[in-house]
Parts: C-alpha cells; structure tokens; sequence
C-alpha cells in the first residue's frame, strides 16, 4: 500500500487488518500500534502516544477507543470514526458468524482447544504492551517506582483503579514524575 | 424464538427473563455499561446483563465471553454483537454496539480535541504523564493475574509459548501479523496434539 495515499484510507487499512490479528482484545495490539503510529507511519510521537494511552485509561467505555484517539490525531473526527470503525466491524462480523455457527454446532472441542491454545500468545502480546508502555512511560526512577507501586496496590488490593490513575495524575501535576 | 413484543422504551429492573429486550432497552443497557467502564467495561457488562437484567444466566454469560475471548479484536465489543444478535438479530447487534460503542466514542472525541487544542500545556502533559505510569502498573497487575492459572497448573508449553509471543513482539518489534501467522497454528497443533495423547 502507497503510505501517500490517502490517511483516512491508511488508517481504514491499517486497523481493520489489526482487528483480525488482534488476538486478547485491544490491549494485546498497543504494541502494533505502537509500531505503526510511532515508528512507522511517524503519526506521533512516543509521549504523545503514552498521552493517548493515558487518555484512553481514563475515559469510560472500551479499551479499544485508544485506537479512535489515535484516529483523531491523524485525520480529526472522520479519522476517529473510521479508526474506531475498522478496530471492531470486521471482528464482529466474525463473532456475528462464528456464534452462529457454533450455536447450531454443540459439543465441538475445537472452541476449548482454540482458546487454550490462543490465551499464552495473548498474554505474551499484553506483557509486550506493557513493556512498550513503561518503555515510553517511564523515563526517570520515579516515574518507574509510580508504575511498580500502582501494580503492588492493584495487585494486592482491591482498589478502584481509578483512584490510581487520578493519583498517578496527582503525582505527575506535583512534578514528583 | 424471541416474540415480537414492542421494545420497553426504559430497562426496569425486574424485567423477567421470558421477556428478551428490544432494541433500545439494548442500546440503553449497553451504553450503561460502558459509561460506567473505566478501565474495562467487561465486570460492568456482567452485572448489567446477569445481576441486573437477568437476560442471561452467569454460565450463559461466561459461555459467551469465552468464546468473544478466543476471537481476536475488542472482546466486549464483540460481545455486544453476539449478545444483541441473540435476541433481536442483527438490528440487536446494531443496537448493542452502538449503545456500547457511540457514547464514549463522542467524550473520547471530545478529549481527542481538547488534547490536539491543549496538549502541549505543561501541567496537562505532566498530568497524563502521571496518569500512563499508573495506567501501565495497571496492565502489569492485569496481566500477572492472568498468568497465575498456566504458572499453577505448570502449564510450560503455554509459558514458553507466552515468553516467545512477548520477545517476539515487545523486545525484537516484529510485526504482530508475522508473528502471529506462526504462533498461532504452532500453538493449536501442539495444543491438539497433547489432547490427543493424554487422551489416548
């Protein structure tokens, strides 16, 4: 594909092939797109793309509005919708087609045996995505000492995450980070 | 079947099960959950549809995650699809998703806007800067979680398999699609293979 084409087509393309290999949801695929925004397509900028995971974090709704963020960036609102548009209706369809099938298809083991076999490649994708973020995140030992706390506290608690983000902003607006 | 019963224009909370809601009880519940999601709308979506519509029971719900799990792309999103298909066909699915989708696509457009005006303010970026370094603590908390079932059951086939996904993709930077075009139908045959012989 022609990276001078049109964004709005590079952006339909780019993340309606994402949404098919997306494998564990949104956040198994920071890491592509960390590829494709920052170090391919040059959409952005490593702290800039570490502000739209903050932001994303942030908002309610799906984890996978980071991709209508980074939408935005590249073409404005048109950009936002078709980014968003392209992350999720090919997989839908998919899910639309495949539940139906499955649904007239009972005691099939292939089900059990795919997501066996798919959960260890998608947490390996997630631990990625958490590199490439802390990679971009953390850039001084504070920053770093943030992060590991907040996993100690989320891990060892039952706190809203919320409540860690705001206080991580807290922490960043005091210029502890 | 589901009857052709008008949709409730308002999600009561005592809906019996016999009745599979309509379109916009659909577009309402989903864009409920997912204004309530922060950092996952997935515990939202349980208790919207099990605890507080009982449009499906938990094994129901599970059953459907599980497979919106194993297929790739945004898992709740998929399961809107599936879940709104279930009783309204594919007007369902439209209603769902875009319940689930159209609400904070405008709010995160709104901050997408306000960010591009006044991303370059100071105090704004240090607060976000902020904001990632906890957001990624959460990310390693969430995925250790996740990796405590194949570390218990000293699963080292999906461990080794986990750790190559990982170099693969966070320390050498290959694209997702090569890799993942290999690792996938590896990991199936290796995981179908070793059903056969401890069943065998």
């Amino acid at each position: 594909m022609n990276p001078d084409s049109n964004p709005i087509w590079t952006l339909a393309w780019t993340f309606g092939l994402m949404s098919l290999f997306a494998v564990g949801g949104a956040n198994a695929a920071i890491p592509e797109m960390h590829r494709i925004a920052v170090d391919v397509q040059h959409w952005m900028t490593d702290k800039q793309f570490a502000d739209v995971f903050a932001i994303s974090q942030l908002s309610p709704g799906p984890n996978v509005l980071i991709v209508t963020l980074i939408g935005y960036r590249v073409a404005g609102v048109a950009g936002a919708l078709v980014a968003t548009l392209a992350m999720c209706v090919p997989t839908v369809v998919l899910a639309y087609y495949v539940s139906r099938f499955l649904g007239q298809t009972s005691h099939s083991r292939w089900p059990a045996i795919i997501q066996t076999a798919l959960v260890p490649l998608s947490l390996g994708l997630m631990g990625a995505s958490a590199l490439i973020l802390a990679l971009t995140s953390d850039r001084t030992w504070t920053a770093g000492l943030v992060t590991a706390f907040a996993a100690v506290l989320a891990f060892a608690t039952r706190v809203n995450p919320l409540w860690l983000l705001l206080a991580g902003g807290c922490l960043g607006f005091a210029g502890v980070i | 079947m589901p009857p052709d019963s008008p949709p409730a224009a308002i999600p009561a909370p005592d809906l019996p099960t016999s009745i599979p809601p309509g379109l916009t009880a659909l577009f309402v519940a989903f864009a409920k959950m997912s204004l309530a999601g922060f950092g996952g709308v997935l515990v939202f979506a349980r208790r919207g549809i099990v605890d507080r519509h009982c449009w499906m029971t938990a094994d129901q719900f599970n059953e459907t995650y599980a497979l919106c799990h194993f297929l790739p792309g945004p898992n709740i999103v998929n399961l809107s699809v599936v879940f709104g298909a279930r009783f309204r066909g594919i007007p369902g699915a439209v209603a769902a998703f875009a319940g689930l989708l159209g609400p904070p696509v405008v709010i995160v457009t709104v901050l997408a806007a306000l960010y591009a005006h006044f991303g370059e303010i100071d105090a704004l970026r240090r607060i976000l800067a902020g904001v990632s370094c906890a957001a990624v603590g959460l990310l390693i908390t969430a995925v250790f979680r996740m990796m405590m079932p194949l570390i218990r059951r000293r699963d080292l086939v999906g461990l080794v398999f986990l750790a190559a996904v990982f170099s693969a993709i966070g320390l050498l930077r290959l694209p997702l699609q090569a890799v993942l075009l290999v690792a996938i139908p590896l990991s199936i045959g290796i995981t179908f293979a070793m059903r056969r012989r401890a069943a065998a």
